[in-house]
């Protein structure tokens, strides 16, 4: 089992969560905490709950009619529905999604969006940021010569690093990663990863993937998702040494099914 | 092996006549364009010159120029947009962007509808209860613009919630996801990637509104006006009426001044047509996903 860490390490704590479309339920009585500076992941099948999961914690469910959410998030100990300003927490949360979207404006607008909602005006302070983000985000040397060409018609690799730089462009230290190598290549797929492991010195991530090995070459810990009911958490190392608490869990991972 | 059995040949026969039958049906729309225009020209071709164009009719309207109509129908149309295109743009922009799926949605959206079905006689006599009668603007161009204004509403509303409808949602999701406000989202995202539909949907009222009979008869269009109008409180002559006046009400008109009028209504129309599908096609052009 996995100890319970100190309050002060907790970064998400996810109490008796459960999600609602209509009257399919997404999700139910899910229960874990996240800590500090770890890469999470979640692995399960399609359908387990996994993105209904990261549309919750940034208050996602505020644009869903059908979208409802019981139970408690809490983000550094306040629940999300409680933050006063919605914007700033999910300015705090950095979003990647399945498929790459490149907003349709220039590279660098598509970084600069995010600090200049927030209020930053001064071109000099934007230039610094730009390229702080998308050196990060290891795109920087592909592109610092056409800065004002579209972020949307660069290739799909480029476009899911492009993402990654305007989700560091909002400071966050919380950041979501949903089956990001979905649509790049392997190689990309490496050199993000390898970023990934550089970024969880400065803020926690959560990474939901449906590569197995994936979560293990990542994640500290991970969580195993199905059919909407979170299985088991544990060291990572553990869900495929076989130390796992629950038979389906090694089922998956071993690829008995899903 | 991979000769053709007899089901092949007949499924061959069979894709050839349905391609001619629909290429027919699609060729056969643009003979009425073809032989309409081609009347106008050849007939009323030689009644259009400078002077056809800058003089007022003369002599109850048999000879002289259809300068006041033409300048009517531009006064109408500019009221009629300034009208209509901020309501329109504004109300599609929330029917398409923030609201909610409830019944009051759907009331707005089969009102839309509705008004789009409404026969032109009867917006005519709406506006002459509205706003000629009830608001007391008389028989005047703001009177009969706003009737033009309310019957084109659909159009500018339907053309500008398809072109938001088809910026991707990815996009808008994107952009709430880094802490944008709704408005931040339309504003930056939203708008500059569908202003080309939105502009064709406005150029699409501009023809509809310069063609309109009906509405501008009882609301603000005189039959003969030798003078031009000063402001939006004045009565105008237009172009469509003129065309009704002069074929149908007037004795002894030169059939070349009812072609030529005609001419001119069409190739205003046309005109604005041709200016959007130039608009469109540069804007589109700069694809942008």
């Amino acid at each position: 089992m996995v100890g319970t860490p100190a309050a002060a390490d907790v970064k998400l704590d996810v109490k008796n969560l459960a999600i609602h479309y209509g009257d399919t339920c997404a999700l139910r009585d899910t229960s874990f905490q996240i800590r500090k500076n770890e890469i999470f992941g979640i692995i399960g099948p399609a359908n387990s709950g996994k993105t209904s999961f990261l549309r919750a914690i940034n208050r996602m469910d505020m644009f869903d009619d059908n979208m409802r959410i019981d139970g408690e998030i809490l983000l550094d100990g306040t629940e999300v529905r409680n933050w006063r300003n919605v914007y700033a927490l999910r300015r705090r949360v950095g979003v990647v999604f399945p498929l790459p979207v490149g907003l349709p404006l220039s590279i660098y607008d598509n970084v600069a969006l995010s600090p200049r909602l927030a209020g930053t005006r001064k071109k000099a302070d934007l230039d610094v940021i730009v390229e702080r983000c998308l050196t990060r985000a290891a795109l920087w040397d592909e592109v610092k010569d056409r800065l004002n060409s579209l972020g949307s018609l660069l290739s799909g690799g480029q476009q899911q690093r492009l993402t990654i730089a305007r989700a560091l462009s909002q400071q966050p230290d919380l950041l979501l990663l949903d089956e990001f190598s979905i649509a790049v290549d392997p190689v990309t797929t490496m050199r993000i990863e390898d970023v990934l492991k550089e970024l969880r010195e400065e803020m926690t991530i959560i990474l939901v993937t449906n590569l197995v090995q994936q979560a293990r070459r990542l994640a500290d810990r991970t969580a195993f998702f199905l059919t909407g009911e979170c299985v088991e958490v544990a060291e990572t190392e553990d869900l495929f040494t076989g130390a796992v608490s629950d038979q389906r869990t090694s089922d998956y991972v071993e690829g008995r099914f899903g | 092996m991979f000769e053709a059995t007899e089901l092949n040949a007949q499924h061959a026969r069979t894709e050839k006549l349905y391609r001619i039958l629909f290429g027919l049906m699609a060729v056969l729309l643009i003979l009425p364009v073809i032989t309409i225009l081609t009347v106008l020209v050849v007939r009323g071709g030689p009644a259009i010159s400078f002077e056809f164009l800058f003089s007022e009719p003369i002599n109850g309207m048999t000879e002289g120029g259809i300068f006041p109509a033409l300048v009517g129908t531009i006064w109408l149309v500019s009221v009629a947009l300034v009208a209509s295109v901020p309501i329109g743009v504004a109300a599609a922009i929330y029917l398409s962007e923030y609201a909610p799926k409830n019944w009051l949605t759907r009331a707005i959206n089969l009102a839309i509808i509705n008004l789009a079905g409404v026969p032109s006689i009867v917006h005519a006599l709406f506006g002459v209860g509205a706003f000629v009668l009830f608001f007391n603007f008389g028989t005047s161009i703001l009177a009969a613009s706003l009737t033009l204004a309310i019957m084109t509403l659909p159009v500018v509303i339907v053309a500008t919630r398809e072109s938001l409808q088809a910026v991707p949602q990815a996009f808008r999701e994107a952009c709430w996801s880094m802490g944008a406000t709704r408005w931040q989202t339309i504003r930056h995202v939203v708008l500059p990637n569908s202003v080309s539909g939105i502009l064709t949907g406005v150029i699409l009222e501009v023809s509809r509104t310069a063609g309109e009979t009906a509405p501008i008869m009882f609301t603000g269009a005189t039959l003969f006006l030798p003078f031009l109008p000063e402001t939006v409180f004045d009565q105008t002559m237009a172009l469509s009426l003129h065309l009704f006046t002069v074929s149908t009400q007037v004795p002894n008109v030169p059939e070349e001044v009812q072609y030529g009028t005609a001419l001119v209504l069409i190739g205003l129309v046309l005109s604005m047509n041709a200016v959007s599908i130039g608009v469109r096609t540069y804007l589109r052009g700069k694809k942008k996903w």
